[in-house]
């Protein structure tokens, strides 16, 4: 970074430090006296305490020392109040003088761009001599003149003299300085109190000038226009299109050109201006400072027009040779453009709120003595001003905590054998009509020891109730007011304000913050924060007559299923699904969730009902890895909407995350796919002790849980297979079983199929029943049906196989809703249907791949047993290793590998670690890794690229591992070729 | 209580101004500081799975309201037929909402001193919503505190 460069961010950094320092010591002094009457009124000093803790922090950031001494003193003396010292009107005064005092030097900062010189000894000793004794009376006579004095502010400033006179501060230079201060701000007054309001940077919530006049330009008629080039062009089509409608109508070429011309010479007015801006005075921007309620009530105001100008579309509709039809159609484009302009005003690239971050992290890094590496992945993700402004300060404390708690010394750090440099990843993106922010740290975690003990020690819990709380629920504790894990007080942080004040910022917004942490691999807070403000385009769906919107970017596709066609839903122990290509999905039906199914209609859960239901639209919804499917009665149209918060009355309704007015002025609930998510794996885990268990379970290994199949066959225990893996759940009758060259078959859409038995015994279950129950699966053009006698249940769980099994066909035994059930290896039955199965694939694959050894690394046994037989039939020389450290062993063995498919979460180091440890390796390095992970998070997938993945394959895509493995091969044919290409050459 | 209440309304010397509404054939008073505005109700939105007295969400002028039904509010029968509905439009704690109403009646001016408390067997549901009850010629008016009256949670829900 050049000098200059630095400069101009410290400028801007001090700018903004100014004015919110000015706004905060307003509020301070309010406070202060309030709560001078109200000494108990713990709400009023915390956020005394907050707001002084902030300025401290800043003031330490910015290198502002004698501000920093002075706001510590001051905080060190407020947080013995906090912890129940009496409050004395001394001690108040005290603070109150300290905050003048505060007041003075910013004057002078302002002014100078620097503090000014001097010594504030004499106040930080005496606050300092009252917080040691908070109770013993400290010489108070001056004090009491001095806050008082300052308080009454008047105009003739003796605070000079009053501060002159005591005892401390009676050198030449200080008083000298002193009065330089209060001078200044005193003829400073007036005129920087203005310059404040209009000239100076825009801060987040905020709109430029520019962004305001366009928004009015916009309004005033096509004139003055200056869009986007996108916008613009709209604009042309629409006028083309207003043209053709009419023939008296005249968006003529002539003055488009003149409109152009305007454009460009607004442009170049404006460029002007900002060169003028940028070069001369960095305070001076062409902006103003409009509250955001004005906004929100501009943003009112054109809800309103669009809702007008849509009534006057629908008249001009039904009279077809209206000479409104022109202009109306000026007024629609224009009302769009307006439309979007104010809801431009309020969007901003969350990247504005990490611009301070990187610098923070600097000067961190250096007083802590840690070298901290900084990334920051989704700046550009777009969020309301609002939101943006007040979770800012949030963000900064917590990677402020990265650095302080989570990371160790690089010292501890080398001797972990973890990189010598500290690791804080901030990373930001959209899931789910939420906005997704995550804090990382590679440090050491949270130690549930010490925080038990700090818990017992603050009597925020007791022992007997701790045992009762998961490690997670533990955690938690250190959101709770006044907690601090530090053993020493920094001024960085450490006083236990942090994460509280960071929990109630995000829950004003309506927003959540959660931590994971691992002991000695780090600790990830994800903050969620639902899009109140913001726009998304929103499928608009309807169930019992009632519409709803569902986020369109969690909608993956939309489905119509219907009894016959290929894509139907069924049901398997009353718990619904849909056949959609080689998937079974689970669906939900939203009506029935919402509780809105009609008395009159067929009762749910009937397969008949079902059936006669006719077709259904199923939308099929992706969150986090989860997929499934919506149940809805009719699909219409995608709208952009603005989400509105709902009322408080309505928010503990999980499944819905807003409302929005549509074009037509009604007002419709918004789904939120998270919420539906949600249910859908309570549902899977029926009992609620069994669900908390499998949240433990998932903490413990925070493996995702698989969705699992569970049937019987031949005997009573049960027997599961991922259902990722099954294509299709079939019931046949018993007499549509034909025996063929010496096997099973059915004759299933237009081919023959054969069938394999999981046990013999159900042959003779099906004599009886009458009905053979079959898991097909299917590859390509071909099916198999595995019969079973009994199809039971959908779960999801975790799966952990606990006893690994000798028997063929059976991977081994894992706890499947609190029983033993058995995991069949459906590799094992494949090859029984078509002895080619997983061969024939690659018949016409070249010689080289018969020769390719690869390079397994999963650290479940499920996965390694399930892809090892799959990868060594299409050829592979499979070697296997349980964890990245094996395979790193291997590598030092000498072991040599054309490829490696490695999953992402793995205990120890994990795939991504992996993968970057390997991309500067010698022998290594060239070796084309795939990624497994059952996550299909974007930022996983983002980062898994960058530490060198190849491609990215979800856990159960086989058909997507051997097509990237194919494509890994092909490259890796070419690279021989042109090896031994060059050889004969040479 | 009443004492407390009554500190929070807008007074104009002695008397305070009230709207006055019909449930179910009773009268009941709006501290007229309270009401933004009163309508009539068209384009109710259901919100499923919400509680019993919010019977959707609607939208005025480009704000999103929520809609309270009094009567399940006050645990009064339900209304029969098709008139029009009425509410009256209250701003609270930053949020809208619309108190659905049967009829809207006549501004009055009562004077502080004739209001009295809740007579101690009011519905207990009904005192928990009151700030005391004007004696009018012919009839009762029952305050309400909009206030307790939105605070719906905190009263025993409705079984």
């Amino acid at each position: 970074m050049s000098a200059g460069m630095r400069e101009a961010l410290m400028d801007d950094l001090l700018s903004e430090f100014l004015e919110e320092t000015a706004e905060s010591l307003d509020i301070i002094d309010v406070e202060l006296v309030k709560f001078e009457s109200q000494p108990n009124n713990a709400e009023i000093l915390d956020n005394i305490f907050r707001l002084v803790h902030t300025i401290k922090g800043t003031c330490g950031f910015l290198g502002l020392p004698r501000l920093a001494a002075l706001a510590h003193a001051a905080e060190t003396l407020m947080g013995k109040y906090r912890d129940g010292a009496p409050v004395t009107e001394e001690g108040v005064s005290l603070i109150l003088a300290t905050i003048d005092r505060l007041k003075e030097i910013l004057a002078d900062l302002e002014e100078n761009q620097a503090e000014p010189e001097g010594d504030d000894q004499d106040l930080i000793s005496r606050l300092e001599q009252m917080a040691l004794g908070s109770a013993t009376q400290a010489p108070e006579t001056s004090q009491d003149t001095a806050a008082e004095t300052s308080q009454t502010d008047s105009p003739s400033s003796p605070s000079q003299e009053t501060v002159a006179s005591s005892p401390a501060q009676e050198t030449m230079d200080q008083s000298e300085g002193t009065q330089a201060t209060s001078g200044a701000t005193q003829d400073g007054g007036a005129g920087s109190d203005a310059l404040f309001q209009i000239e100076r940077e825009l801060k987040p919530g905020e709109v430029s000038l520019e962004e305001l006049e366009r928004a009015f330009q916009e309004a005033e008629g096509p004139d003055g226009i200056d869009i986007s080039p996108q916008a613009a062009a709209e604009f042309a089509q629409q006028a083309a299109k207003a043209a053709d409608n009419s023939q008296n109508a005249q968006p003529p070429a002539g003055e488009d050109r003149r409109k152009e011309d305007r454009r460009k010479e607004i442009r170049r007015a404006e460029d002007k201006a900002k060169a003028a801006k940028s070069k001369k005075e960095p305070v001076k921007s062409q902006s103003i400072r409009v509250n955001v309620e004005t906004l929100e009530h501009l943003m009112t105001m054109v809800s309103e027009l669009v809702l007008t100008r849509n009534q006057l579309l629908e008249i001009v509709r039904r009279h077809e040779d209206s000479e409104f039809a022109a202009p109306l159609q000026r007024l629609s484009a224009v009302t769009a453009d307006l439309q979007e302009g104010v809801m431009k005003t309020r969007m901003q690239p969350i990247g504005n709120a990490w611009q301070k971050l990187p610098r923070v992290v600097r000067d961190l890094s250096r007083e802590l003595n840690k070298k901290i590496e900084l990334e920051m992945i989704g700046a550009e993700t777009e969020l309301d001003r609002q939101v943006l402004e007040v979770i800012k300060d949030p963000l900064t404390h917590m990677v402020r905590n990265s650095a302080d708690h989570g990371l160790e010394d690089n010292a501890d750090r080398l001797q972990l054998g973890k990189p010598e440099v500290g690791r804080i990843v901030l990373s930001a993106y959209h899931e789910g009509g939420q906005i997704i922010i995550k804090i990382s740290d590679d440090g050491r975690g949270i130690d549930i020891e010490k925080l038990k003990a700090k818990i017992l020690e603050k009597e925020l819990a007791t022992e007997e109730e701790l045992a009762n709380m998961s490690e997670a629920q533990i955690q938690r504790f250190i959101f709770h007011p006044g907690f601090s894990t530090a053993s020493k007080v920094t001024s960085v942080s450490g006083r236990g304000v942090g994460m509280d004040v960071v929990r109630t910022n995000l829950e004003l917004i309506g927003g959540t913050v959660d931590l994971t942490s691992v002991p000695g691999k780090g600790t990830t807070f994800t903050i969620k924060i639902p899009l109140t403000l913001a726009i998304v385009s929103a499928l608009i769906i309807a169930v019992a007559g009632q519409r709803f919107a569902i986020p369109q970017l969690s909608v993956v596709e939309l489905v119509r299923a219907h009894p016959n066609s290929e894509h139907r839903i069924e049901l398997i122990n009353d718990t619904p699904l849909l056949r959609l290509r080689n998937k079974l999905l689970p669906v939900i039906d939203l009506k029935s969730l919402l509780g809105l199914e009609n008395a009159s209609q067929t009762e749910e859960g009937d397969a008949q009902g079902q059936k006669k239901d006719e077709s259904n639209f199923v939308v099929v919804t992706q969150v986090g890895a989860q997929v499934f499917g919506i149940v809805v009665d009719s699909v219409f149209h995608t709208e952009e909407i603005v989400v509105e918060p709902m009322s408080s009355m309505l928010r503990d309704i999980s499944l819905f995350s807003g409302n929005t007015i549509l074009g037509d002025g009604s007002v419709i609930m918004i789904i939120d796919p998270n919420g539906i998510a949600q249910t859908l794996v309570d549902e899977g885990g029926a009992a609620s002790d069994h669900q908390s268990a499998l949240e433990a379970h998932e903490n413990a290994d925070s493996e995702a849980p698989t969705t699992l199949l569970v049937f019987r066959a031949g005997s009573d225990e049960p027997k599961a297979v991922p259902l990722s893996l099954v294509t299709r759940l079939e019931e046949i009758p018993a007499d549509k079983i034909e025996r063929a060259n010496g096997r099973d078959v059915v004759q299933y859409r237009g081919a023959l199929m054969p069938i394999v038995y999981v046990d013999q015994a159900s042959i003779a279950r099906r004599e009886e029943t009458g009905v053979q129950p079959l898991l097909v699966f299917t590859d390509g053009d071909r099916s198999m049906g595995l019969a079973v006698d009994e199809i039971d249940d959908i779960v999801e769980e975790v799966l952990d196989i606990e006893i690994v099994s000798d028997m063929p066909g059976i991977i081994g035994t894992a706890v499947v809703q609190g029983k033993a059930t058995e995991i069949l290896d459906v590799g094992y039955y494949l090859p029984q249907a078509f002895d080619d199965w997983l061969e024939r694939k690659d018949r016409g694959a070249s010689k080289i791949q018969r020769h390719l050894r690869l390079l397994l690394v999963d650290d479940s046994a499920f996965f390694r047993n399930m892809l090892a037989p799959l990868l060594s039939s299409i050829g592979y020389r499979v070697t296997l290793a349980e964890s990245a450290e094996q395979a790193l062993e291997l590598k030092e063995k000498g072991a040599k590998f054309d490829l490696i498919v490695s999953d992402i979460e793995m205990p120890g180091m994990d795939g991504i670690s992996f993968a970057e440890h390997l991309k500067d390796d010698i022998d290594w390095g060239n070796i084309p890794i795939i990624a497994l992970s059952s996550h299909a998070d974007p930022e996983i997938i983002a980062r898994s690229r960058s530490a060198g993945f190849r491609d990215y394959v979800g856990k159960f895509d086989r058909e997507g591992l051997i097509s990237s493995l194919k494509e890994c091969q092909s490259q890796l044919t070419e690279q021989m070729e042109e090896t031994e290409q060059m050889g004969e050459a040479a | 209580m009443t004492s407390q209440t009554a500190g929070m309304m807008d007074v104009e010397g002695d008397s305070e101004k009230y709207v006055t509404v019909t449930v179910a054939g009773q009268l009941f008073g709006l501290p007229i500081s309270k009401v933004q505005d009163v309508f009539v109700i068209d384009n109710l939105t259901q919100v499923p799975l919400a509680i019993p007295e919010v019977v959707g969400v609607l939208n005025l002028r480009g704000r999103i309201m929520t809609a309270i039904c009094m009567r399940k509010r006050m645990r009064l029968p339900e209304r029969d037929g098709d008139r029009p509905t009425m509410a009256a439009g209250i701003e609270y704690k930053g949020e809208s909402y619309g108190l659905l109403i049967d009829e809207v009646g006549d501004v009055l001016s009562l004077s502080r001193d004739t209001l009295e408390r809740n007579p101690i067997n009011l519905d207990p549901r009904w005192a928990s919503v009151s700030a005391g009850v004007h004696r009018l010629e012919n009839e009762l008016l029952v305050i309400l505190d909009v206030e307790k009256v939105l605070d719906i949670e905190k009263t025993p829900a409705a079984a």
